[in-house]
């Protein structure tokens, strides 16, 4: 007869922590943020094809790090909720805390059920009438929820860039100055020794919820509206204002980004390659 | 929800598994009672249990389309509605107008509108125009067991297609039957009970390149004609200021025209015919 090992629940809960914190900080990391035109949602992403920031519903946006199709897999049930409730209720009537809570669920069920907890960390976002207005969500691989006041980092080093995000973060931030701090906040980790690096442009998955309109709020910012965001252009900050329903279209080829899979290269632990600055 | 949740409040599997992207087969398996179709519905004629939505009118023009509709409801003699909207935007470049039992249309235009945002979200990508107009088709046709029974639903769908060569004919519109379709139109269409004297004035006013301009007006004009000839059409109401709705869909996206707009429009079409009653 095989001897029959005994592992402790607390041991078994520990190990699967350890292993779903161990992928989520091998990814590169994602900012949440509240500027006074809304939520900015900055992450660091090689792919432009395969997201880490999208949309879930008109003032609903959804950013997560870790692994791909673990997060995808959440994210598509969170559009399917949000679009069967609004069909059945009312638009208004579907809230980013309902979704939060749904998947703070899903997320403990599988990591107590399962013998793989999800490796991601999540964050739900929706937009209010004004910066204090804002919910924040973190959900993590354990389906604990904390409702963040009005920034967070997550993925590889959150902790470091959570640091720059607290000092620097006020909600009356204008776009430009809130995309410049988070872009400050992300490169401030991960360079040789721990020091600073840079991140270039077509390297950002860049999106908003956009206070000011009405309906679908989510707005995706690439190419030369980033640039000029970046280079703190004051013109940067209106081009979102006037840009109408520019909700996914066609792919511009403006981005010229490559086209590694977003989470599998994060998690496959790859050198960091030195981004032509 | 009709969705049997899992006791440990975990999302169900059809929730989040890669299964589809669309939102009628995802509804299909969660809660089937939401879809028109499926609903089973006593034998016997319903046709007169609920109120009718009439004329509509699609005229493709340079750069894009207009769609717009008259604003009355009936049922059988009675006006059950005068101010109804029967023209919305189906997405961001597409418009979608019905015709038949208002409370069906009114949910299938609704039901299809969630349809291409869904898609939009879960792809990343906007359905190509001929995409949506074949999964109008279908939800059309899901309707057909209700139809035979006289609470038939058409729609008369319209768009700026992303993807044309040539932009002077990106407008496109597309007309269905109580069986499916899609059937491309050339020029313009109409549907609804006022259909054939719109039509019929189209066939004489319509030019291949008309501005979007002059297309809000023939639209108008149209619509006149078919509330001339058709008790079931609402003409423009200057005395309760109720004017159609017309829309336009073009490379900047879909437009509703606002009701000045469209008051001076439609001012301008009562007045030409106080001259002239033949238009």
């Amino acid at each position: 007869m095989a001897m029959q090992f005994y592992a402790s629940p607390e041991q078994i809960m520990r190990d699967r922590s350890e292993l779903a914190r161990k992928g989520i900080a091998r990814g590169r990391s994602a900012v949440v943020l509240s500027y006074t035109g809304g939520v900015l949602f900055v992450a660091e992403n090689l792919s432009s094809a395969l997201h880490k920031v999208s949309e879930i519903y008109d003032r609903i946006g959804f950013a997560a790090v870790g692994r791909y199709n673990e997060f995808e897999n959440l994210r598509r049930a969170g559009v399917r909720m949000a679009d069967l409730n609004g069909l059945s209720y009312d638009r208004r009537d579907v809230t980013g805390r309902a979704l939060a809570n749904a998947f703070a669920q899903t997320l403990g069920a599988i990591f107590t059920e399962q013998s793989k907890p999800f490796e991601v960390e999540i964050c739900v976002a929706q937009v209010g009438a004004t910066a204090d207005e804002d919910e924040l969500y973190r959900l993590t691989y354990d389906g604990s929820v904390n409702d963040e006041p009005g920034r967070m980092a997550m993925g590889g080093q959150a902790e470091a860039i959570t640091g720059v995000l607290k000092a620097d973060h006020r909600p009356d931030m204008s776009l430009s100055e809130a995309v410049q701090m988070a872009m400050k906040a992300l490169s401030s980790v991960g360079g040789e020794g721990g020091a600073a690096r840079t991140i270039a442009a077509n390297q950002l998955e860049v999106a908003v919820l956009d206070r000011g309109r009405i309906g679908r709020t989510f707005r995706r910012i690439t190419g030369a509206a980033l640039t000029a965001l970046l280079e703190g252009d004051p013109a940067g900050d209106l081009a979102p204002a006037e840009g109408r329903a520019e909700t996914p279209t066609v792919p511009t080829e403006e981005a010229h980004k490559p086209t590694t899979s977003a989470g599998s290269a994060d998690l496959e632990g790859q050198p960091q390659e030195k981004p032509e600055a | 929800m009709a969705a049997g949740f899992d006791p440990s409040g975990r999302l169900p599997d059809v929730f989040t598994n890669a299964g589809t992207s669309s939102f009628t087969t995802f509804l299909s398996r969660v809660a089937p009672e939401m879809l028109p179709g499926r609903r089973p519905l006593p034998p016997g004629m319903a046709a007169d249990l609920a109120p009718h939505a009439t004329t509509i009118v699609a005229i493709s023009a340079a750069g894009g389309v207009v769609l717009a509709g008259d604003r009355r409801a009936t049922m059988g003699n009675l006006i059950a509605q005068r101010d109804i909207e029967k023209v919305h935007p189906a997405d961001a470049y597409s418009l979608v107008g019905i015709a038949g039992t208002a409370g069906i249309g009114i949910e299938l235009m609704r039901l299809f509108q969630v349809e291409l945002e869904h898609y939009e979200k879960i792809e990343g990508a906007m359905l190509s125009l001929d995409g949506k107009a074949n999964r109008l088709a279908s939800m059309i046709r899901g309707n057909l067991g209700a139809a035979m029974q006289g609470l038939a639903v058409v729609p008369l769908f319209a768009g700026f297609d992303l993807a044309a060569r040539d932009p002077a004919r990106a407008g496109r519109i597309f007309s269905f039957d109580v069986t499916g379709g899609p059937y491309e139109e050339t020029g313009y269409d109409a549907i609804g009970s006022g259909s054939l004297f719109a039509k019929s004035a189209l066939k004489k006013r319509y030019r291949t390149g008309v501005s979007i301009d002059d297309a809000t007006r023939l639209a108008v004009e149209a619509l006149y004609d078919a509330a001339d000839d058709d008790t079931a059409t609402g003409g423009p109401d200057l005395i309760r200021r109720i004017y159609p709705v017309v829309m336009t869909a073009t490379a900047e996206g879909t437009h509703r025209l606002t009701e000045a707009e469209t008051a001076a429009i439609a001012e301008g079409v009562v007045a030409g015919r106080a001259e002239n009653p033949g238009g």
